[in-house]
């Protein structure tokens, strides 16, 4: 591997010493090896749980090859989330999927983000059953769209809610409330 | 030729009758048989048999499923943006909601992936509290889930008998925490209170009495023919398919995964003690029932374990920031009384940075995605919920089968609605 990115070599010494970092070391390498280097930024370490981000272009290709990938075998998907950013132009919306080897005992975190004006991401489902409610539950709390998704409708608020309130914009409490402000109580 | 147009007459008749009935669902596929009459049944919302407050549209032919729809959401409670909100310690409260089976679990899940972003390291002692009370919480679980398996069988003697064997558990708890159902367990940093001499008198006198009780309902049970006619080869799902359901905990166990969170990614001390991972063969409904018995077992030899090995020392961690100071010493002490003013007003920032936490949940792998943007509550917080992730799974278990199948493969799955909806 070509060492252009500056955090490799620090990542080398720390495998050296730590088992889990080892084994991150060896997910990113194999990361790069089948999608590029490239397909992945902002690549993090929080916590042991490597993380990159990457775009939406291709989530779809990076998750169905590392489900195919007989050395590391992640293929078990545990979890999904949508995420906001209001601050963010552009990349305002967020999905984070968590992928899990089962046999390796590997986690990786993979994140993706894309204008709130055009919140459409391709579908998991036809890798993953599992992520047919997962993938209603981002559509029903933040209006993200999975074309291909074969019943994308809400799934814990009613149906004919007509705003998805897991947005920043939906303040928790009555914005309009004079006895309480927020000077001391949260965001 | 006058009986055959009679007979498409009828035949068309019949066929714009069923397009303008409602249509199920979208994607239910409608059978246009003319032998075929489809009864379309709705299995709760409120229904004696699901256990918890949600609904299964189910299209039957005779006593056959041909289709079901889950609709869920009834007590949805909108716990992840509620947290966005709260401070950390506030948010105990709503983990309690959850799987409210096994509460503690629930708490001290949401209390590590805290301590995991505070970097606060928790004592020995507290952890093995933790332990002994998670694993009790795990025996409540799984108690209830195949006590209601009996019941929903015809067998309500053993559902009784357990019933009382989970009161005591809850006296346990109510020693511990001052609370029965939702606990409310731990601080973030440890427990809030020790072990008294009481809770460890209950918890020995439980320890002795208990076994002879799930000797007997396992006697009852487990090779019982009438019991096991109506569950071997129920509601089966392949290892394969499961994990693609993402299954996990006994339900993945039971279709011949050994994955669990407590071996895989030990936390809270497990790697100390000694104990085994039950597998089933088929993943049916009798492997699920047997799969949960086994773990109580195995829950039982690691309270065992923990409670021979209890460490001395604190019981919380020395985090002043996080942990709440002793009532009598906020009257007497101006650091204790300004940590106190601090942390209850929510005065104390966390750190920058994203967690991912998971411990195993009565009945999966629970975790718990917490995103901090240095403030006083979470930017973002996910619960994996594993109930929510393989209940998606229940129609492809079920389509095929008997509608009392269906019946007792949803409580063998252990559905619980708080868990559910979040």
């Amino acid at each position: 591997m070509a060492d252009q990115n500056e955090s490799i070599p620090a990542q080398e010494q720390a495998a050296a010493q730590d088992p889990a970092a080892q084994q991150n070391a060896q997910l990113l390498a194999l990361l790069h090896r089948l999608f590029g280097e490239a397909a992945f930024t902002d690549v993090e370490e929080p916590y042991g749980l490597l993380t990159a981000t990457t775009t939406r272009e291709q989530i779809h290709g990076i998750i169905a090859g590392l489900q195919q990938d007989q050395e590391l075998q992640l293929n078990f998907l545990t979890t999904m989330c949508g995420m906001h950013f209001p601050d963010r132009e552009g990349q305002e919306l967020g999905m984070v999927y968590h992928l899990h080897s089962l046999t390796r005992n590997i986690r990786l975190r993979l994140k993706i983000f894309f204008p709130i004006a055009d919140p459409v991401v391709p579908t998991l489902t036809d890798l993953y059953s599992a992520a047919n409610w997962m993938e209603r539950e981002a559509f029903d709390f933040y209006g993200i769209v999975f074309p291909g998704h074969p019943n994308l409708m809400r799934i814990l608020n009613v149906e004919d809610m007509d705003y998805h309130p897991m947005r920043k914009e939906y303040a928790l409490e009555d914005g309009t409330r004079e006895d309480k402000t927020d000077l001391f109580f949260g965001r | 030729m006058a009986v055959n147009d009679t007979l498409e007459g009828t035949h068309k008749i019949i066929e714009e009758a069923r397009e303008q009935q409602p249509r199920l669902h979208p994607l239910a596929p409608t059978v246009n048989d003319f032998n075929q009459e489809l009864t379309t049944l709705n299995l709760g919302p409120t229904h004696p048999a699901t256990h918890g407050i949600f609904q299964n549209i189910l299209q039957m032919d005779g006593e056959r499923i041909i289709s079901g729809v889950p609709t869920i959401g009834y007590i949805h409670r909108a716990f992840e943006k509620i947290a966005e909100r709260r401070p950390f310690y506030q948010i105990t409260t709503l983990t309690d909601r959850m799987n409210y089976c096994s509460s503690p679990i629930n708490n001290f899940g949401w209390h590590m992936t805290v301590e995991k972003l505070l970097g606060v390291e928790v004592p020995k002692r507290a952890q093995y509290i933790r332990v002994i009370l998670m694993e009790l919480a795990r025996i409540t679980d799984h108690l209830i889930c195949n006590g209601i398996l009996g019941v929903d069988t015809g067998a309500f003697t053993g559902f009784l008998y357990l019933m009382d064997e989970r009161e005591k558990v809850y006296e346990i708890y109510e020693e511990v925490s001052g609370a029965r159902l939702t606990t409310n367990m731990g601080r973030v940093g440890g427990m809030e209170r020790d072990f008294s001499d009481i809770a460890i008198a209950k918890l020995r006198a439980w320890l002795k009495t208990f076994p002879a009780v799930m000797r007997e309902f396992e006697a009852m049970f487990n090779r019982n023919r009438i019991f096991m006619d109506r569950i071997v080869d129920v509601g089966a799902i392949s290892a394969e398919r499961a994990l693609n359901y993402g299954f996990t905990g006994p339900n993945l166990r039971a279709a011949g995964v050994d994955y669990d969170v407590r071996v895989m990614n030990p936390y809270s001390s497990y790697q100390d003690f000694d104990f085994e991972i039950p597998v089933g063969t088929k993943g049916d409904t009798y492997d699920r029932f047997m799969v949960r018995n086994e773990e109580i077992w195995q829950s039982l030899r690691i309270i065992e374990q923990a409670l021979e090995n209890l460490p001395a020392g604190p019981y919380h961690a020395d985090a002043p920031h996080f942990y709440l100071p002793p009532k009598q010493a906020v009257y007497q002490n101006m650091e204790a009384l300004i940590y106190h003013f601090k942390i209850v007003m929510g005065e104390i920032d966390a750190p920058v940075g994203e967690v991912y936490h998971s411990v195993e949940g009565g009945n999966g792998e629970l975790g718990f995605y917490l995103v901090s943007d240095g403030g006083r509550t979470p930017y973002r917080l996910h619960f994996r919920r594993p109930c929510f992730i393989y209940y998606q799974a229940y129609t492809e278990m079920v389509v095929g089968q008997t509608l009392s199948d269906a019946i007792v493969t949803l409580s063998s799955m252990n559905v619980i609605a708080g868990e559910l909806d979040a």
